[in-house]
């Protein structure tokens, strides 16, 4: 079942409510997309760190051949 | 530890560069896996190649190993480096070359060099 756009980035919101969240539909079909997601609390986190939490906010939706997403490019960032 | 992570934290432990990916990297079998596998082979790095579709308790296994959903998955000398993602930035800004400078790790400076002008 393919996840919409709006629905990745309510989960993303839960976590991280004051983040600026982009969420692109890569190749229309509602299953690759890619996220960029800028917030404060990447501060004095490393890529790792920072995508780790995101991934966690995902809660399972990316495991693999049972997640509902297949495919996200991430991309965090912290505010300028 | 279980007998996957001690599986896992050989593997990473005998090579140097260690990817996770699906396929091999002669024949990279998803695009991402592609993506790194290409711009390791490009920068005529010597890595193992682990290919998860050959292994599904690898394929679960490496996920709670390194507290990553995704694969590829990149480890140099023991420590889990990043996705995707992370290699492509990384090699764009010139952090992958560091990171192989400082652990000892023989790349191909130019062909580097290139990947970052094609991308410029």
């Amino acid at each position: 079942m393919p996840m919409q756009a709006k629905d990745i980035e309510d989960l993303i919101r839960e976590t991280f409510p004051n983040a600026a969240i982009t969420i692109t539909d890569l190749a229309g079909d509602g299953n690759h997309y890619a996220a960029e997601v800028i917030d404060e609390s990447f501060k004095d986190k490393n890529r790792v760190q920072q995508q780790r939490a995101v991934y966690a906010a995902l809660k399972g939706k990316m495991d693999g051949s049972h997640g509902e997403l297949h495919a996200l490019a991430l991309t965090t960032k912290v505010p300028e | 530890m279980t007998d996957t992570a001690t599986q896992i934290q050989t593997q990473i432990s005998d090579n140097s560069v260690v990817l996770y990916m699906k396929g091999t990297k002669e024949m990279p079998q998803c695009g991402f896996s592609s993506k790194v596998a290409g711009v390791l082979n490009y920068m005529g790095v010597e890595f193992a190649d682990v290919n998860v579709l050959a292994d599904e308790t690898i394929r679960q296994g490496i996920k709670e190993f390194s507290d990553w959903p995704t694969v590829p998955q990149l480890y140099v000398k023991g420590e889990f480096v990043g996705g995707c993602d992370i290699i492509t930035e990384m090699t764009l800004s010139g952090e992958l070359d560091t990171l192989f400078a400082e652990n000892g790790v023989t790349f191909d400076k130019d062909a580097a060099d290139k990947i970052r002008e094609a991308n410029a």
